[in-house]
């Protein structure tokens, strides 16, 4: 009466949801952190929103980012301290999968929670509303990559002191092509010309990552368990 | 080929944790209806051994065949027949005793809630299986990690210090259940600092 | 054939090979420094569109190349490391990434002078120095990992995986960063390019490339053989050593 992979994934996946909305102050933490952000830029700098809309690519970015960084740092760290990550590791699935279904649950609670808050955060700082769609579809592809990339990073400092620091230091260079493009994109659809290019590079590099960074979390998790 | 005879074998393996050589040159053999304890002073690598047995650790040198594979080259039929219970009972504190066990033994294998709370009872921890583990005693949570361990129908056993916080009655229901495992067919290693008793109890001890 | 591959495995092996080519490592490099520097400094005809200014590319281009190559080095080496489980491999990585660390500062200082002339400040985020940063910062991943981990084995092997996936992100970041400068490079700010060289300009920056590798190579088999050293200090060999 083997589990086969579908639902091996679907089991973790609805672990990870329960054990997330069990909490749900910690769920919400990285989004009220996403509107904390968004909104030091405004004070930081200037209130017109003509002004604003000018740089609102690159704030609601950078915000989005930062706050998904914030709770990559607990992808692994609570199951690595109580001993399950080792359970999960010989449960007879192979990480890979464990890997997979965590990390895309991480990114529905985290990425795809900012997704949908993005329209609103989008109107504060002056994006046109006909903007939005490309906003939001640069958004998805690129937190989803950011899950990757710092599922990586996650993995290869659980059990660290004083890990989340390092996590970021990490992880922000591999992420700023995402900056680049995501911004780059949305503001090409701010000004009206085609953001296509952009999004076409944003899909080639979320699937690239998501193809391979399953196996590097895995081998990261692989040298923790050590 | 026999499985009576042939189950699982360590040969020669060597670990160094930085400069200590914390496992130096052990070997064992382990047949079906075996139980061998493992003993030894503080530090003397008696966690790490299980941990090289699961497959968790690589040695620098020697190796762990199961049935005469490499453990890594048969990972997955490996992981499917050895339960592992380590010091600490690794249950999350948010979920329930019950849900703790579905989503462990639930990846190994099909199982329903019925099968999961007749192991919880075994263990004596049928009670808490509705409250969340957080609140559960350390005692108790040995029970639910010994449930666990059961429910999965595994031929072998690692079991990293089990008596730990438990009760005298706890103790005994544990070296029962180890028993009855034993005599079914199944092997089980121990990590203890107390004597095991039953029949043909085999001791490996670790020295300095 | 492969037994020459599984020698480079033997700590004492690469601790003598590392020793012996030292010193032609050092006098090949000196000699190809030495012509690069007086052809490209003295020599080469001042750039009829950047003058004098031109010639810190002798330094810079070098350097950004080095780096570069210092970071691929690192990835290969941890790669051979992790797979094939030789720790030399680790050893080499952790001597190879302070280099290509300060090479990449230098490319970015140099860089940065070079830009003064140019356009007038110290920095504009020019593409290719922009890369050099991030490369920057990636090197400074990888040390910090593997300092970070109390088990020096369990930091080498997190700090090769880590420097395996920058290494597969450098391209990536690399052609980002000219797309972002296309999109936002106002018309006057000129890029760091190189000028177009002829013969008496090219062989000195050639040298100086070839001397760069050269001594990058004489102070990885330096390092190298403090690493060998500090990692199997337990070793008989070693006491050997140090007791001579």
């Amino acid at each position: 009466m083997n589990v086969g992979t579908w639902e091996a994934l679907i089991l973790v996946l609805r672990r990870e949801l329960r054990l997330g909305f069990r909490r749900p102050d910690q769920l919400l933490q990285p989004l009220v952190f996403f509107l904390i952000v968004t909104t030091l830029f405004p004070l930081g700098l200037s209130l017109q929103l003509s002004l604003l809309r000018d740089v609102a690519p690159g704030v609601l970015w950078v915000a989005a980012l930062l706050s998904s960084l914030l709770s990559l740092d607990s992808l692994f760290k609570s199951d690595a301290d109580d001993g399950t990550l080792e359970q999960l590791a010989l449960c007879g699935q192979g990480l890979t999968v464990i890997v997979i279904a965590k990390t895309f649950a991480h990114w529905l609670v985290t990425g795809a929670a900012l997704v949908l808050m993005s329209p609103l955060v989008g109107t504060a700082l002056g994006i046109p509303g006909s903007a939005f769609a490309t906003m939001m579809l640069s958004l998805a592809l690129g937190t989803l990559t950011l899950s990757w990339l710092g599922a990586i990073g996650a993995g290869l400092t659980v059990g660290l002191r004083r890990g989340n620091v390092l996590l970021s230091l990490i992880v922000l260079p591999l992420a700023m092509p995402l900056l680049i493009f995501g911004a780059g994109a949305t503001d090409r659809a701010i000004s009206g010309t085609s953001a296509a290019g952009a999004l076409y590079f944003l899909a080639a590099l979320c699937v690239f990552t998501c193809t391979l960074a399953p196996f590097a979390v895995t081998a990261a998790l692989r040298i923790t368990l050590e | 080929m026999n499985t009576a005879a042939v189950g699982l074998e360590v040969e020669d393996v060597h670990v160094w944790r930085g400069e200590r050589h914390v496992l130096q040159g052990v070997s064992l053999v382990l047949r079906a209806r075996q139980l061998l304890h493992i003993s030894g002073p503080n530090g003397t690598g008696k966690t790490t051994l299980l941990r090289v047995i699961c497959g968790l650790l690589r040695p620098e040198q020697g190796a762990v065949s199961w049935q005469g594979q490499s453990i890594s080259s048969v990972r997955t039929e490996y992981q499917a027949v050895l339960a592992y219970a380590a010091h600490e009972p690794a249950l999350k504190g948010d979920l329930t005793a019950l849900e703790n066990l579905r989503f462990a033994v639930g990846l190994k294998r099909r199982v329903t809630n019925v099968e999961l709370c007749a192991s919880l009872e075994r263990t004596g921890a049928a009670a808490c299986a509705d409250l969340p583990a957080r609140v559960l005693s350390a005692g108790q949570r040995r029970r639910v990690a010994m449930a666990r361990v059961l429910a999965m129908n595994a031929t072998l056993w690692l079991l990293d210090e089990p008596f730990t916080n438990l009760d005298a009655a706890g103790a005994l229901l544990v070296t029962g259940l180890l028993q009855s495992h034993v005599d079914q067919g199944g092997m089980a290693l121990v990590v203890a600092h107390q004597d095991l008793p039953g029949r043909d109890v085999r001791r490996l001890e670790l020295a300095e | 054939m492969w037994t020459w591959f599984y020698k480079l495995a033997s700590p004492p092996y690469v601790y003598g090979v590392a020793a012996t080519l030292t010193p032609w490592f050092l006098g090949l490099a000196a000699i190809s420094i030495g012509y690069g520097l007086i052809g490209g400094l003295v020599l080469a005809p001042p750039d009829y569109q950047q003058g004098d200014a031109f010639r810190i590319i002798y330094v810079h281009a070098p350097s950004a190349w080095m780096s570069l190559f210092s970071y691929s080095t690192m990835a290969v080496a941890g790669a051979i490391a992790l797979i094939w489980r030789i720790k030399m491999g680790h050893a080499v990585a952790a001597a190879s990434a302070p280099i290509g660390a300060s090479f990449t500062l230098l490319a970015l200082v140099t860089g940065s002078l070079w830009g003064r002339p140019m356009w007038g400040t110290y920095w504009a985020w020019d593409p290719r120095l922009t890369s050099e940063l991030i490369l920057l910062f990636l090197y400074v991943g990888v040390m910090s990992l593997r300092s970070a981990f109390e088990d020096p084995a369990r930091g080498d092997r997190a700090a090769a995986l880590l420097a395996i996936v920058g290494v597969v992100n450098v391209p990536i970041i690399h052609y980002s960063v000219q797309w972002w400068n296309s999109l936002h490079q106002g018309a006057t700010v000129a890029k760091l390019g190189k000028p177009a060289m002829p013969g008496s300009m090219l062989w000195p920056l050639l040298a100086m490339l070839l001397g760069f590798m050269l001594f990058y190579g004489a102070v990885l088999c330096m390092r190298l053989r403090g690493e060998v050293l500090n990692r199997e200090r337990q070793a008989a060999w070693v006491r050997e050593v140090v007791k001579s």
